[in-house]
């Protein structure tokens, strides 16, 4: 019988294990990113950066809600050259960095691609769902031709690995992950966040300067999950799961609707840094009990009895 | 009312106090900010303008609490101009708090960073343990809650003004490091401008002395998410805001050298 081994390979990227913070999450600077390395997981993603330095949304920028946290940070970041040192920073410390990036248009879609791939980052993450910019950059992931077309010109700047990162906030997320995959993207991380809003109602005004912003944490991860569950079917590509991911049976959630690894954010909030590393060992422990040597043999594993229990629930339920 | 010190929420202001010319106090009832420690801060929200960290000045003395508010921008300059019976929107305390680990502590507070030293001395006599107080500012005219200091520290309030106005004849820093050689202190505590705290963590460190430094960074999230407010390995809103020795001196590349912008990236500090 071979050894247990965390490790994975997604679309070229090799981690440790298949455990990451999500893009925005923790990813402003270096060190911290570093101490999400050290905390175990298996590679870190970096704030998304954009062509040039942004401040972001003025505060309030984050909600807390009992049932997650609604954020509107409006992609700060300190733009492509400045943050191309960042990651070089990173490779220094030896950390498998993914670079999470926006634009504006796709020549600057092209363009930051370009130079995080310089910088030496270990694969990228187009960030095609920012629900916070929208009205300003468009939101990309809405618009399955545009996501085409982008994908396609960053993979012609680059020989990373691509993931395309997408909102939950389509209709059809199937249609926009096929575009993506079309495009040439390595891997799909399905999903951004889901639009929301939150309203004082002793000021009786929306409490985020944004109006609007993206829902994270438990409230979000049915949703995610669900994209994870179609995505994984509608491409060939692997999925990266985003959404809620807590513990380590939420991770083993994902990876048997068919998520290859998955990324974590709101949960840092409660359990701090060591969330990393608890998921890590929970899902070494899981794979143990269960006779699992490899993260893939899990992968996907609900898939059959899902078909089997909506054939049924289909048949059933047509007339009485 | 929510049902987490997390979630915001509204209080109303019972009283407004000018400190002196640009620093006002805030006063209200609120049962979560009655229950903070020394040290931690409150996200205070001024709708439709912005929201700001702001450390706990009082903490539960009859019942309320206060921030204390040097005007500095326009969020700032909007807090001051309220009046009682005017209403913000607050979630905290957060953050780690001051501890009280020692037997006799010298404090030492510049500006506007007093606010966060001035309940935790309380706190210090509620303990018996005697603090001794360095109160600095530029001049005279920004001391800032000399009376009420005075009151609970006698000759233990220790005056010292930039420009020699009041009490001793330069930085509070100079003075604390004078005070470390002729007294026997076991702990340092220092709220204020950075290069003033970055003075006494180098001037303790040098003397064994063992440091709790109040950082300030603008926060945005305040739950430990973003890393808007990173120094070194640490988020200043949930590892912080206080820092020990240990703390400081795996950020002494940056301890009143350099900070992140807005953007992320590292600017100068300059006071």
């Amino acid at each position: 019988m071979s050894k247990l081994s965390l490790a994975v390979d997604v679309a070229g990227l090799r981690m440790r294990n298949p455990v990451m913070n999500a893009a925005g999450v923790l990813g402003m600077s270096p060190p911290i990113l570093k101490r999400v390395y050290d905390s175990g997981a298996g590679a870190v993603v970096t704030k998304s950066v954009g062509p040039a330095p942004r401040t972001g949304h003025g505060n309030p920028t984050l909600v807390q809600l009992s049932c997650g946290a609604l954020n509107a940070m409006g992609l700060p970041n300190p733009g492509a050259d400045y943050y191309a040192d960042e990651i070089r920073k990173l490779k220094r410390m030896g950390v498998p960095t993914v670079a999470s990036f926006f634009g504006g248009s796709v020549q600057e879609f092209a363009e930051v691609a370009r130079k995080l791939t310089g910088a030496g980052a270990d694969a990228l993450e187009l960030n095609a769902s920012c629900p916070n910019v929208a009205e300003e950059l468009g939101m990309l992931a809405s618009d399955a031709c545009n996501v085409e077309k982008v994908t396609a010109a960053v993979k012609d700047e680059t020989d990373l690995p691509v993931f395309v990162k997408l909102s939950p906030n389509v209709t059809d997320i199937k249609a926009v992950a096929r575009a993506a995959e079309q495009g040439g993207a390595d891997a799909i991380t399905a999903a951004n966040t889901l639009l929301g809003i939150a309203i004082d109602v002793g000021f009786r005004r929306p409490v985020l300067t944004n109006v609007t912003g993206g829902l994270s944490g438990p409230a979000a991860k049915p949703v995610a999950l669900r994209c994870v569950w179609e995505v994984s079917q509608a491409v060939e590509v692997p999925v990266i799961g985003c959404g809620g991911v807590a513990t380590w049976e939420d991770a083993v959630e994902y990876l048997l609707a068919g998520a290859s690894a998955v990324q974590v954010g709101t949960a840092v909030t409660a359990h701090g840094f060591k969330v990393f590393g608890d998921i890590a060992e929970g899902l070494e422990r899981y794979m143990a009990e269960n006779g699992f040597t490899r993260v893939e043999e899990v992968v996907g594993l609900a898939h059959e009895a899902g078909r089997d229990q909506k054939s049924k629930a289909d048949k059933c339920s047509i007339r009485v | 009312m929510p049902t987490r010190l997390e979630e915001t929420r509204r209080v109303r202001l019972t009283n407004v106090v000018s400190e002196c010319r640009d620093v006002t106090s805030l006063h209200f009832e609120d049962p979560w900010a009655a229950k903070g420690r020394p040290g931690q801060y409150l996200m205070v929200w001024i709708p439709g303008l912005d929201e700001v960290p702001m450390s706990l000045s009082t903490i539960g003395e009859g019942g309320a609490s206060s921030i204390t508010v040097r005007t500095v921008g326009e969020a700032t300059e909007a807090l001051s101009r309220l009046k009682p019976g005017d209403s913000v929107g607050v979630r905290g305390p957060l953050g780690n708090g001051y501890t009280i680990e020692c037997e006799r502590p010298l404090l030492v507070g510049g500006g506007s960073g007093v606010a966060s030293l001035a309940p935790l001395a309380r706190d210090m006599l509620s303990k018996g343990v005697e603090p001794t107080f360095v109160l600095g500012a530029r001049s005279t005219d920004q001391l800032i809650f000399m009376e009420r200091l005075g009151k609970l520290l006698g000759p233990r309030l220790l005056v010292s003004t930039d420009d020699g106005s009041r009490g001793y004849s330069g930085y509070a820093s100079d003075y604390a490091a004078k005070l470390m050689d002729r007294e026997r202190f076991d702990h340092v505590y220092t709220c204020g401008p950075e290069l003033m705290m970055a003075r006494v963590f180098q001037d303790a460190e040098g003397r064994g002395l063992p440091v709790q430094a109040g950082m300030e960074r603008y926060i945005k999230c305040a739950v430990g998410l973003c890393g808007a407010c990173g120094v070194g390995p640490y988020r200043v809103c949930v590892d912080g805001p206080v820092f020990d020795s240990r703390m400081l001196r795996d950020i002494r590349g940056e301890l009143g050298v350099s900070k992140m912008d807005l953007s992320g990236r590292a600017v100068r500090v300059d006071h």
